[in-house]
């Protein structure tokens, strides 16, 4: 079975380490939070201007100068700070935030990933996306694997314009876990129940199908 | 005192000086810490092909949105501009030219601008359209993009408290784009919930120094909430 966004979520959480600043995307990455361990201090970076995002307010304590970069309102977490978006992106490109997570349309063997523009649709804008693909070391793109009408998202290279270059090494999907390496990707692991021949076949960029492909764990 | 005293009594006095074709930097981000009298004041005065600088332009009907109206904006720089049906429309008319800029690269475009930085190098938007045109430089075998810092002929700001003398504090995250824009105008026009007497403010507390402040003035504001979200009870 493909996994669920919330199984998704939980799939990254995995990822997170104690002590880790981490700024999640819009979609599913904005999931993630609700799946940290309770042993476990992350600090959520929203690149409007907060490190130490909390839960939403309730109804007495909501805040129209208390928003996240989603705009949506929030509070902050015991030890939180406020800065400039100068500040924030500063964080942000200078390589600061340990873990980014965010949404993606397409990526491709190189590490390119497509997520803000399609061509004779409306174009919105980029807001941040650029710069935190730009900056972070260690992303994670989630998306699905395939298209609504079955077209592979993981591809030899991005036919849709780029919003960055050969930024991205890790990708899940709701079918596997994959990691770029050497012009590839590489399969680590498999949604519980999913076929390895599911994910060749709906991979359209090289992919490197080590011998054993566990499947995922979740607790 | 009168010499740094920066407070003007109405917002005619605090627009005088805004001419078409002018550029405005907007602090704001989505409708968190918008200058909104002030921007009801650029409507009322109907100045016209104006470039603005703003990461939004704000909903239908409110923020910066109210500007596009009476057509009065030609062109916006921003990094996500998709929440207005009217922009939209202007848009795809070709009566309005949008610049978009990835979020970080605007921000720091006025904070460079402010400090007198002609332009700098960002490995942000290498490889996408953004980079189009724009001249590259490799540091440490990574790629980097040359872009153009911004200044304007006036910056509208919105702040929480301010003292006579211009210094600013922002709220929470209605800081934003504020100091950024703050530093970047000719004139910089900042609008408080509340002004308090010179020394009240603690110097070390201070977000906006004065020195960036030409006209300060007090309001009343609606801080409209784009995405209201609160925890299930």
């Amino acid at each position: 079975m493909a996994l669920t966004r919330e199984q998704m979520a939980q799939r990254v959480a995995q990822e997170l380490q104690d002590g880790f600043y981490v700024n999640l995307g819009i979609g599913i990455p904005t999931l993630v939070a609700n799946y940290v361990p309770a042993d476990m201090d992350v600090m959520l970076q929203s690149e409007n201007g907060l490190l130490g995002m909390g839960a939403f307010p309730t109804e007495e304590t909501i805040d129209a100068d208390m928003i996240n970069a989603g705009k949506q309102t929030v509070t902050t977490v015991k030890g939180a700070s406020i800065f400039s978006s100068a500040e924030s992106f500063a964080m942000i490109r200078g390589g600061h935030v340990d873990l980014t997570v965010l949404g993606a349309f397409e990526v491709d063997v190189n590490g390119n990933i497509a997520s803000w523009m399609i061509p004779n649709k409306l174009i919105k804008g980029m807001g941040g996306a650029m710069d935190l693909v730009a900056g972070a070391d260690n992303i994670i793109v989630t998306m699905t694997h395939a298209s609504k009408h079955g077209e592979s998202k993981l591809l030899t290279e991005c036919a849709l314009p780029l919003t960055g270059k050969g930024c991205i090494k890790k990708v899940l999907t709701d079918l596997a876990w994959l990691e770029i390496e050497n012009g590839a990707f590489v399969l680590k692991e498999r949604a519980p129940g999913v076929s390895v021949e599911e994910i060749i076949e709906k991979t359209q960029g090289k992919l490197i199908v080590p011998e054993i492909v566990p499947e995922m764990v979740f607790a | 005192m009168a010499g740094f005293d920066k407070v003007v009594g109405s917002y005619e006095e605090a627009m005088a000086g805004l001419k078409d074709g002018m550029t405005v930097l907007a602090g704001g981000f989505g409708l968190c810490g918008i200058p909104e009298n002030l921007i009801a004041e650029i409507k009322r005065k109907g100045t016209m092909g104006l470039t603005v600088v703003s990461n939004n332009c704000g909903v239908d009907g409110f923020g910066l949105g109210v500007l596009l109206e009476d057509k009065q904006i030609c062109k916006m720089v921003s990094s996500y501009v998709g929440e207005n049906a009217l922009f939209e429309k202007q848009l795809l008319n070709g009566e309005l030219e949008v610049v978009l800029t990835p979020q970080g690269t605007l921000a720091e475009k006025m904070r460079a601008g402010g400090a007198g930085i002609p332009g700098f190098y960002t490995a942000t938007g290498v490889g996408t359209p953004v980079a189009e045109g724009k001249e590259t430089k490799m540091f440490n075998d990574r790629e980097y993009l040359l872009e153009e810092s911004i200044t304007g002929d006036f910056a509208i700001v919105k702040g929480w408290k301010a003292d006579r003398y211009g210094n600013v504090v922002y709220r929470h995250t209605a800081q934003n784009f504020n100091p950024l824009a703050a530093t970047a105008g000719k004139i910089t026009v900042v609008e408080v919930e509340e002004i308090v007497e010179v020394g009240e403010l603690d110097p070390a507390h201070i977000h906006t120094p004065g020195i960036y402040v030409d006209r300060v003035i007090v309001g009343q504001f609606e801080k409209r909430i784009e995405k209201r979200t609160v925890k299930e009870a």
